[in-house]
């Protein structure tokens, strides 16, 4: 299973693994990862499960739909050139390793 | 203080504890549930999860780990028979007692039975919990051809599942559009097309007679005399309020238990939260019963809070969101009691908002395929900026210039 490090506000990092087709936001939900609220469940309405992506990462993701680029608008900590929903990263084996920060709060 | 014991495992149930141990509370505590299921997410079970292949734990909130470090006892399975004011204590149905000091009820919805002849029959399906989901899931692969009863948002969702998974669908409506009670014409007007773009055979304003098990399938009798044969049959009519065990412990109820702006029951020591509430928010004259994932949330955080004796009056704006094919419509506010209306945006699948106007002010706004609209009338409904219905109408107008100021 893809590996994935969640780094919080306070730098405090954790890894988890999370099985293939799930979302990011899923895995670390099922995780007990600390900082992803997820109040939609997933729907990409409700900017809840924000992450910023390691730079080095940002690239490597399916690109933004239009959906998740208006709501990166409101999310509770100002977006960042790397911001993403977790509920619209789907997990591949292309993505173990991946790094992602957490913002400070979600709503 | 404590023990507190919370009736209902579902969203507002798991927020209540969730909130109650965020909120310094260390005492005992239970979440007892009448499924077998760890606290989980509806609003898939119409969605994606209908749709097959995602497995039951994508839809827990929690790992069943979370629940040991929270220290919360997660009772499955668990049916509650009737709570003891009395004797502060709640009846569990194997006859165990547990007492209480403070005591949630967060006991959700049910489906509203098809009051028809044939309204019981095994091929009759409905959706509200998991295991429905499941039952339905697995009816749906077997069907060629299904029938709808109910244009609201649950039949609507499940019939733009099934059409994505090849049916033949027929959805019957009783009233005149769909999704009448919430929406302006306009807007049922746009949905009904889309649906009929797709395929689905809508009949509006048509009653069901009866449903006959004609077997292998069933036949749907309209009013009127038209006969739908079919293989299955969903009906998604609306919910009840689960308020009996409230009612039989002598609380408040009408249509819903009914609770204060701080979640409280007619009994102060007793809170209630969630779809089983007829609830007032300060944000309204009137009281409200509302199924939502907001509302669940929300009024959870406010019956903990009182619980933990630090009252914080409810006054969340409501939100809640419909997905039907690629079109996601998102609600913002509630649209009761408006006086007029103006489109940002024309009204395609592109996108564009509806913003409801009571009296000059801004009520409600509902978004399809416009989630940054959504989110935005969000933030200006909660903050009750003023908004006009000639800045509203023009796209030019960058409405985030208004919070700003």
């Amino acid at each position: 299973m893809p590996k994935v490090t969640f780094i919080d506000a306070k730098d405090a990092s954790r890894t988890i693994n999370i099985p293939v087709g799930w979302s990011l936001m899923e895995g670390a939900v099922q995780n007990d990862v600390a900082g992803i609220l997820a109040e939609c469940g997933g729907g990409c309405a409700c900017a809840t499960c924000h992450v910023i992506v390691a730079p080095e990462w940002a690239e490597r993701l399916p690109a933004r739909s239009p959906a998740e680029n208006d709501l990166l608008e409101c999310t509770a900590v100002a977006r960042t050139a790397t911001s993403r929903l977790s509920c619209q990263i789907p997990i591949s084996e292309a993505l173990d390793g991946l790094v992602v920060r957490l913002p400070e709060r979600q709503t | 203080m404590g023990p507190i014991v919370i009736v209902g495992a579902g969203q507002a149930g798991l927020q209540v504890a969730e909130s109650l141990r965020k909120g310094g509370y260390e005492g005992a505590l239970t979440l007892a549930g009448e499924e077998r299921h760890p606290p989980y997410q509806r609003p898939p079970l119409s969605k994606k999860y209908l749709a097959g292949d995602f497995a039951d734990e994508r839809l827990y909130f929690r790992p069943l780990a979370h629940y040991a470090k929270l220290d919360v006892a997660l009772a499955l399975a668990t049916r509650v028979a009737a709570i003891d004011r009395a004797g502060s204590r709640v009846l569990l149905a194997d006859g165990t007692a547990l007492p209480y000091e403070g005591l949630a009820l967060t006991t959700g919805a049910r489906v509203r039975p098809l009051p028809v002849p044939g309204g019981d029959l095994p091929g009759v399906c409905y959706l509200r919990g998991l295991d429905d989901a499941q039952r339905l899931q697995a009816r749906l692969a077997a069907a060629r051809r299904v029938v709808v009863i109910g244009g609201g948002f649950i039949g609507l969702e499940v019939a733009a599942t099934a059409r994505a998974q090849g049916c033949e669908v027929h959805v019957v409506e009783a009233l005149e559009r769909l999704m009448a009670r919430v929406m302006p014409p306009l807007l049922s007007e746009f949905f009904a097309n889309l649906h009929r773009a797709r395929g689905v055979e809508l009949h509006l304003a048509t009653g069901v007679d009866a449903i006959v098990d004609t077997s292998p399938g069933l036949t749907v009798r309209l009013a009127g005399g038209a006969a739908l044969p079919t293989d299955l049959v969903v009906a998604g009519i609306g919910v009840l309020p689960n308020q009996e065990l409230a009612q039989a412990a002598g609380l408040d109820c009408a249509h819903g238990i009914v609770v204060d702006e701080f979640a409280r029951t007619s009994d102060p020591r007793i809170v209630a939260a969630g779809d089983c509430t007829l609830h007032r928010n300060l944000r309204y004259a009137r009281p409200h019963r509302l199924e939502s994932v907001q509302n669940a949330v929300d009024q959870a955080k406010v019956a903990a809070a009182t619980l933990l004796g630090k009252p914080q009056a409810y006054a969340d704006l409501p939100w809640f969101w419909s997905d039907q094919y690629e079109v996601k419509l998102q609600m913002a506010g509630l649209s009761d009691g408006h006086d007029g209306y103006v489109l940002r945006g024309a009204p395609d699948p592109a996108g564009f908002s509806v913003f409801y106007f009571a009296a000059g002010r801004l009520v409600a706004v509902h978004s399809l395929n416009k989630p940054g609209d959504h989110m935005l009338a969000r933030r200006l409904l909660a903050s009750e900026t003023p908004v006009t219905p000639a800045q509203a109408a023009d796209v030019s107008f960058d409405l985030k210039t208004l919070l700003a100021a």
